[in-house]
């Protein structure tokens, strides 16, 4: 009976894994083409699962889905803060296989294995944003960051996809260790490894015992460097561009979003009774992060290493708005990631739909005099750009907006100036490239793709950040509500 | 009598040891990914050796679970280390620089 329980807690994650092997056996039946049809058929799975997460009998069932139900023991966690991320990752990854279809045919790597590792990387976001317990946490993280692994490398014979591949692939199983170690003292010091014991655990502890400190600074880094934070970015960049590019688009979406979360839940949940502790170190890691991604990002010639420095720079907004830690400094984080994620892959949308002589555009000079042949792409980078760059009626900038203003409110006033002083610098390479698509030169001849799938998302990223300026409340109310879920329970 | 702090000491040295196996070896990724696996290793140690101590059984199901994920890696690892070693026809660890980071 209470197996029957937790089966229809875990329900979409249960029925996304059985439709991510059937989608196995699909890819298997005719493999010369059925990457479209798992590619479609993964966007279904995507949309059953969001639409069994949300569906009002698996709510009333949870008696109204407001207060948190655990599954399993306490391994898995079902509350609004879960259901909430979980919905931003799943359209996040049908963006990216929308995203992927005419690239992969065009550089001869269309294999119906790739949506498949989508929809696993997938599965392993929605555990992880809901484990309860360092178990399941640890399972989570690895099923996605294995599915992350290959996908970094599909290119198999380009040489610069492998050797991403192989760098996420050394460094992100090095930050494991890091976080495995860091759980085994939590472990040894608190004897269990369940989220709420350790919190009860660590309100009683004495504030500086040593292996609890040691233990809490490896997990704090083996996160920051799932989340590509300064000082433990340094993979970022390298592995955006030697990836395939929907594959770039995807790691700055999903993952990034699902890696906060989790550290989110960690610090609020277990670490809480520590914030002492782990306050200064996020403080940190999100300037240094928001410092380096803007300046740095001066530097870069390819827009894809523009890309990952310019993520850089928003996961330290997103960890700025994580260190305030109260009621309004997370929700101002869900409504950012909620606007970044949809901008980001609008971004690479525009970057994988432009192509010269066959090959992907890569060098931000190639961008010289597009508005003249493609206008309406280069409308809509503008829109991406000008809302990255926080341009006052674009999305961007609501969701910046609501954090400054968190941590004003908060009294963290330096945080607020370094967060716009560097926002002002990113403007910079944001405009830049406005300015190199309107006022360049062209010297060859870029043609845009006539891939559906890339110019939907791409016209569905753009409309959702002009939209969000009249019509915000649906995103608004979603993450105050999450939130104040989350924090009841 | 081999107490609680000797099993930490040894987990906690093979865990350097496989850090700094990552970092200084120049030569051969082959002995980052043994570096991984002593990493995982040293953490099974410290797992089981709390465990023991403390008689509880969590930590000893964790490094089951970390046995078996860290196969899953081991094989990924090799399956992307064979690719590049299609593309490049080496493995050393300082060439693999085409892009600058």
């Amino acid at each position: 009976m209470d197996n029957l329980h937790s089966l229809m807690i875990v329900l979409p994650e249960v029925s996304l894994a059985a439709l991510g092997l059937l989608l196995l056996l699909v890819g298997l039946v005719n493999r010369s083409n059925t990457t479209h049809v798992v590619s479609a058929l993964t966007v279904l799975s995507f949309i059953i699962t969001a639409a069994t997460l949300i569906s009002p009998h698996r709510l009333s069932f949870l008696m109204g889905g407001t207060a948190p139900v655990f599954a399993f023991g306490t391994m898995f966690v079902d509350d609004t803060l879960a259901r909430f991320i979980k919905l931003l990752i799943l359209a996040a990854s049908a963006l990216s296989v929308f995203l992927s279809g005419g690239y992969l045919e065009n550089h001869k790597i269309a294999r119906p294995e790739y949506p498949v590792l989508i929809l696993f990387a997938t599965l392993g976001m929605m555990l992880m944003v809901s484990a309860s317990d360092m178990i399941a946490l640890y399972v989570g993280l690895e099923l996605q960051s294995l599915a992350l692994y290959v996908l970094a490398a599909f290119q198999r014979d380009d040489a610069k996809s492998s050797e991403s591949g192989l760098k996420y692939f050394v460094l992100g199983a090095l930050s494991s260790g890091l976080l495995l170690y860091g759980i085994s003292l939590l472990y040894g010091y608190a004897g269990t490894t369940d989220f709420v014991k350790l919190s009860f655990v660590f309100k009683d502890a004495a504030p500086h015992t040593i292996g609890l400190t040691i233990g809490l600074v490896f997990v704090t880094a083996a996160l920051a460097f799932k989340v590509s934070a300064v000082p433990f970015h340094m993979w970022t960049p390298d592995v955006y561009e030697g990836a395939p590019t929907p594959v770039a688009a995807f790691f700055a979406s999903a993952p990034k979003m699902a890696a906060l979360v989790l550290f989110l839940r960690l610090l609020r949940e277990p670490f809480m009774p520590l914030a002492m502790e782990w306050q200064q170190i996020v403080v940190f890691i999100a300037v240094a992060s928001m410092l380096l991604g803007s300046f740095a990002g001066l530097a870069q010639k390819s827009v894809k290493r523009l890309m990952a420095y310019s993520s850089i720079a928003n996961v330290g907004y997103a960890l700025s708005a994580l260190a305030i830690m109260n009621k309004d400094g997370l929700s101002a984080m869900l409504i950012y990631l909620a606007i970044y994620f949809v901008n980001t892959l609008g971004a690479f949308g525009v970057i994988i739909s432009l192509r010269k002589q066959g090959q992907q555009v890569e060098a931000i000079e190639d961008f010289a005099g597009i508005a003249k042949k493609n206008p309406l792409l280069a409308l809509a980078m503008t829109v991406f750009m000008f809302s990255l760059a926080g341009v006052p009626p674009l999305a961007g900038f609501f969701g910046k907006y609501f954090i400054f203003l968190a941590a004003v409110k908060a009294g963290m006033v330096p945080l607020a100036v370094i967060a716009v002083v560097t926002s002002v610098v990113a403007a910079f390479y944001y405009l830049r490239l406005i300015k190199v698509m309107y006022f360049d030169e062209s010297k060859q001849i870029i043609d845009a793709c006539p891939c559906f799938g890339v110019r939907a998302t791409v016209t569905l990223a753009a409309l959702y950040m002009i939209i969000f300026t009249v019509w915000p409340q649906p995103i608004i109310d979603g993450a105050i509500a999450a939130i104040s879920g989350f924090i009841r329970g | 009598m081999i107490g609680l702090e000797h099993y930490l000491i040894v987990a906690a040295i093979l865990f350097t040891i496989g850090v700094l196996g990552i970092f200084i070896n120049r030569r051969n990724v082959i002995v980052i990914l043994m570096s991984i696996e002593l990493i995982l290793l040293a953490v099974n140690i410290n797992f089981v050796a709390f465990s023991v101590f403390q008689h509880n059984l969590v930590g000893q199901v964790f490094t089951m679970l970390i046995l078996t994920v860290a196969a899953a890696e081991a094989a990924i690892g090799l399956a992307i280390l064979v690719v590049y070693f299609r593309n490049r026809g080496n493995i050393a660890v300082e060439d693999a620089n085409m892009m600058k980071g």
